[in-house]
């Protein structure tokens, strides 16, 4: 029993997010005539989690299954799953304030108890996926989060396209995961255990069928690799995102890639890792050759989501491209196999995080006006809607990577890592994307301000609260892309994950 | 020396200004152009300061005792990660030999591009704003000490660029601007490598005797901080060190631009606002050249003298190519640009030379190039004005026309040409002198001379073309130049007469740190007695 409690305090924010889930749900019964007090539970219940998160006990195993070899569960609290956790909170909190002001979703009034508690339960979900250490627990809370986004995606039923992309995301997620079942279940097959620890013993003694071995990690890569639109599981990802509501759109491109490369971390790390020497880089133990399959993928997904950016008119697709191509970068630093890796990926998710929901804000307050995510609705944007247009050109700038923005920053690091584990080969090849990238970046620049108002041209004024909302954004782009210790520091910090050693 | 971190002010004066200016209501376009004015004459008046206070006899390059007006925090410092080691970035100011001139070109240049903006229309706001921006990004440059604060006003420069080109520039200005920006983004990706390369090589020893990974340049020139198994230290035997080298320059190469990376700048030229050319020759190109003889060469002093052929080389292929090119231009814009091209090349010889007659008259040459084509750019922005077209065939006889004006260009032109008495003379002059010394170089050297008949060639049939002979009766209504024109011709043309007929007034602020650079450079000094960093 003492057992149970200690893992129930580890738990606390979980706990937290079902006890808020539960409560939206009964407000929303209970109210149905009045909805307006739905969304502040979400705020207040995503407030409380964060709270929960930054005050949580510092590490620990929840659930310990075995005695075999110490204390070993399938829930890990480490400092980097509090890391992308509060990820997730920030994300969560910044989408719940975009659905305030957002058309799609206020039309759909009638609807918004549903709509929280589903992003709810996709919150939930990868809360258990930062943390879990069990495969069936991996898979368990993988499906809570997809089924919530797949019914979000097509939530609004305002166009045809939110009906394909949720069908599509459907599909595409169902295959990927049946895929990583297959895996899961080949793993347990070779190794007579779901626990990533027990897994990474039995690992350590290499006896096992190296083919299957191989193909149940590319398996299960296969179900990661769509919750990160990785190369070639991405083929969802431009439509869910173009017919998603633009909230959710966000919220995929940020929360759910944050969750699908925490597991990604966590999944290699405690399973094919067997220890880390003084200079932080980690060994292998398996015979897998996990690093030139990243490479290859990694390097794959940044040219194809570069390259089709470039030929994108809606901005919702082109940021699709361009989240595929950032998806890709983040890989490098799992593919360096080093602390200073896992560095540079927990400094570029903040700094992903703040540009990419930067871009998406700009980009729904000015469809909420005209209706469109077009490109040509751009043309002069810059000398009509001078705080929207500035703002917009700072995280494309921070997206392309240029100081002096965060964006830069968390480049930077990407490549620190990268020259110090001497893979320069491959940092020139992320180098020319960028270039690349800067291509289609600077094409939505051109359309604000080099093209001319047309009489299309709109004028769009973000009421007070919008522009509070753009200035939470623009700031820290800017700030940490000239003071980025505060930054580093916190993610020098985060760097432990449970493992044996 | 001086009470206040003058440095900072020169740099960070513009932003403030930028900031101010965004408070202006943009229907006091008036209040807006003299705000710009005053920053950027206070920078005149600074660099004017910077200048009574300096030390002619402080070397600096590789000693950071002996740089001038140094302003040291620290501004980045995390510790505890043992793999990486501890990052350490400094707010690291500073300018000695090589900067010097640079610093007072700049504010030089920045306030002519003012006045010379004086015209412009649109979107007064934006404009100045981004110009002031500008101005901090190049002035940054010159000033810093720290890899990464160079970088970091080196790329500052580039989005204000695209704007002002962009917005502002002629009818292809679009494809002007997105080819300057990518060009130059292309070559400081290759920049940034070297930077984090040379980071991972370099550690510092700090006051409480922990070493740390740092950007310090002037840590980056003695091996004795180079770590044992850096990818690009000396004592690392399977060392990229000229794999870096040759990146590095070419992200250099693109902004001087160096054959044959000089397509972006035709294009730019023609597209951009006549002041934003006027930038843009005046001094963005000397970007180029100063990088490569503040990091290139004082950080891989052994690569640069395997290298010395080659770099003259392509100065020599500036030089023709440039001029050829030059003479077959019917704009007559173009034709400048072109002439931009041919003589930063004989920049590019005379650091080759590794002389130092030959880097200061790299150096000189640099500033040199930069009052001249600033006023060459003028010139065909003030004829441009008035008759909307640049090209070459379409003119003549202007001299009865606008005798004033064709005063002034005739000493733009000679100075250009190398006509003794000008400033040009002199730095042309001593790049050869300088260059001719050197055996391995001399034939490239006495090919490179052709340049200046070449040079002589089209700046004399440009003349012949534009200012004499009959005059065309469609131009008999232009005006001569007005007083604003004046008063950016005439600080010019004094300047340029001036070091021509005394050019020690330049030449000695250069002069011990070019010593020292080319000692340094050439192996003469020993490493192990450097400063103790």
């Amino acid at each position: 029993m003492a057992n149970l409690y200690q893992s129930l305090e580890l738990i606390r924010p979980e706990i937290v997010l079902s006890i808020a889930l539960v409560v939206l749900v009964i407000f929303d019964l209970i109210f149905h005539l009045d909805k307006k007090i739905v969304p502040y539970i979400a705020l207040a219940g995503i407030i409380l989690t964060g709270i929960f998160v930054l005050f949580n006990p510092q590490s620990g195993f929840a659930f310990q299954q075995s005695n075999l070899m110490g204390k070993i569960g399938i829930f890990a609290v480490d400092t980097f799953g509090n890391y992308f956790k509060i990820i997730i909170v920030i994300s969560s909190l910044l989408i719940i304030l975009y659905s305030f002001s957002s058309d799609e979703i206020n039309k759909i009034q009638d609807r918004i108890g549903e709509y929280y508690a589903l992003i709810y339960g996709m919150i939930l979900g990868m809360f258990f996926i930062i943390s879990a250490t069990d495969l069936i627990l991996i898979y368990l809370s993988l499906e809570l989060m997809s089924l919530s986004s797949y019914v979000l995606a097509g939530f609004t039923k305002l166009r045809d396209r939110n009906s394909e992309a949720a069908l599509k995301y459907l599909i595409y997620g169902s295959v990927s995961s049946g895929l990583m079942l297959y895996g899961i279940s080949l793993i347990y097959g070779l190794t007579g255990s779901t626990n990533l620890y027990i897994i990474n013993m039995i690992l350590q003694t290499p006896n096992a069928n190296q083919f299957t071995l191989a193909l149940a990690n590319v398996l299960i890569f296969a179900g990661i690799g769509y919750k990160i639109s990785s190369v070639p599981f991405h083929f969802w990802t431009p439509d869910v995102y173009e017919g998603a509501p633009i909230t959710i759109t966000t919220y995929l491109s940020v929360a759910s890639k944050a969750a699908g490369f925490a597991l990604l971390i966590r999944f290699i790390k405690t399973t094919f890792v067997g220890f880390s020497d003084s200079l932080g880089n980690w060994q292998l133990i398996s015979s897998f050759d996990w690093k030139s399959l990243l490479i290859a993928i990694s390097i794959l997904t940044m040219t194809l989501g570069n390259f089709t950016a470039l030929w994108q008119n809606n901005l919702k697709r082109l940021l699709a491209f361009s989240s595929i191509a950032h998806a890709g970068y983040l890989l490098l630093g799992i593919v360096v196999f080093s602390n200073g890796g896992l560095l540079a990926i927990l400094i570029y998710f903040f700094v992903y995080l703040l540009m990419n929901y930067g871009a998406f804000l700009i980009v729904m307050l000015i469809s909420n006006k005209t209706g469109s995510e077009n490109i040509d609705d751009y043309d002069g944007l810059g000398y009509t809607s001078p705080l929207l247009a500035v703002s917009l050109v700072i995280f494309l700038v921070s997206l392309a990577g240029l100081p002096p923005t965060a964006g830069f920053i968390g480049k930077l690091y990407l490549f620190i890592a990268l020259v110090d584990a001497k893979m320069i080969a491959v940092a020139i090849i992320a180098l020319l994307n960028t270039v690349v990238s800067l291509y289609y970046y600077v094409r939505i620049v051109k359309h604000m301000y080099l093209n001319k108002p047309t009489e299309k041209t709109l004028t769009v004024k973000p009421n007070l609260f919008n522009t509070l909302l753009v200035l939470v954004l623009v700031i820290p782009v800017l700030v940490f892309g000239i003071y980025f210790q505060p930054l580093v520091d916190w993610a020098k910090n985060s760097l432990t994950i449970l493992g044996l050693m | 020396m001086i009470g206040f971190p003058i440095l900072s002010l020169i740099t960070f004066l513009p932003v403030i200004g930028m900031l101010l200016i965004l408070f202006i209501p943009k229907e006091q376009s008036k209040s807006i152009k003299y705000l710009t004015l005053a920053i950027t004459g206070i920078q005149v008046v600074l660099a004017v300061i910077l200048l009574a206070n300096y030390n002619y006899n402080a070397a600096g390059v590789y000693e950071e005792k002996s740089f001038q007006f140094i302003e040291k925090f620290r501004w980045i410092y995390i510790t505890g990660i043992s793999w990486l080691g501890n990052v350490k970035v400094d707010y690291f100011l500073g300018v000695d030999g090589l900067s010097m001139p640079m610093v007072i070109l700049t504010a030089i240049v920045s306030f002519i591009a003012t006045i010379s903006s004086w015209t412009i229309e649109k979107s007064v706001k934006g404009y100045f704003a981004l110009f002031l921006l500008l101005d901090t990004g190049m002035m940054g440059v010159f000033v810093a000490l720290d890899f990464f604060l160079f970088y970091i006003f080196w790329e500052l420069m580039l989005l204000p660029m695209y704007f002002l080109i962009g917005i502002w520039g002629g009818p292809r200005k679009e494809y002007a601007a997105i080819k300057f920006f990518i060009y130059t983004l292309f070559g400081s990706i290759f920049i940034l490598l070297a930077m984090i390369g040379l980071y991972f090589s370099t550690t510092e020893v700090l006051a409480d005797g922990t070493r740390v990974h740092t950007f310090n340049m002037l840590a980056m020139m003695n091996p004795a901080n180079s770590t044992p198994d850096g990818i690009l230290s000396l004592a690392n035997p399977n060392n990229l060190r000229f794999i870096a080298y040759i990146a590095m320059f070419a992200g250099f190469a693109i902004k001087i631009p160096m054959f044959p990376f000089h397509t972006w700048l035709p294009d730019a030229h023609v597209e951009a606002p006549t002041p934003i050319s006027v930038i843009l020759a005046g001094v963005l190109l000397k970007m180029g050249t100063y990088g490569i003889l503040r990091i290139n060469y004082p950080i891989f002093p052994e690569i640069t003298r395997q290298l010395m052929w080659w770099i003259a080389l392509f100065g020599m292929i500036n030089i023709i190519y440039g001029a050829l090119v030059a003479l077959a231009q019917k704009d007559f814009k173009k034709l400048i640009a072109y002439s931009s091209v041919s003589h930063m090349g004989y920049v590019l010889l005379g650091m080759a030379s590794l002389t130092t007659a030959g880097v200061n008259g790299a150096i000189f040459q640099m500033f040199n190039h930069g009052t001249i084509t600033a006023m060459l750019f003028l010139i065909v922005g003030v004829v441009y004005d008035r008759a909307h077209t640049r090209g070459l065939y379409d003119f003549g006889g202007l001299a009865a026309q606008m005798p004033v004006y064709t005063g002034f260009v005739t000493v733009a032109f000679f100075a250009a040409i190398g006509l003794p008495s000008m400033s040009g003379f002199i730095s042309e002059a001593l790049v050869f002198i300088g260059a001719f010394g050197v055996e391995s170089i001399r034939i490239l050297t006495m090919i490179s001379t052709l340049g200046i008949l070449l040079g002589a060639g089209y700046m004399l049939w440009t003349l012949q073309r534009i200012f004499f002979g009959p005059l065309n009766e469609k131009w008999n209504t232009l005006l001569d130049v007005d007083k604003r024109e004046l008063a950016m011709f005439i600080p010019l043309s004094i300047i340029i007469i001036f070091l021509g007929v005394y050019p020690s007034a330049m030449l000695d602020i250069m002069n011990t740190s070019v010593n020292t650079l080319v000692n340094f450079v050439s192996g003469n000094i020993n490493s192990i007695t450097q400063n103790g960093l």
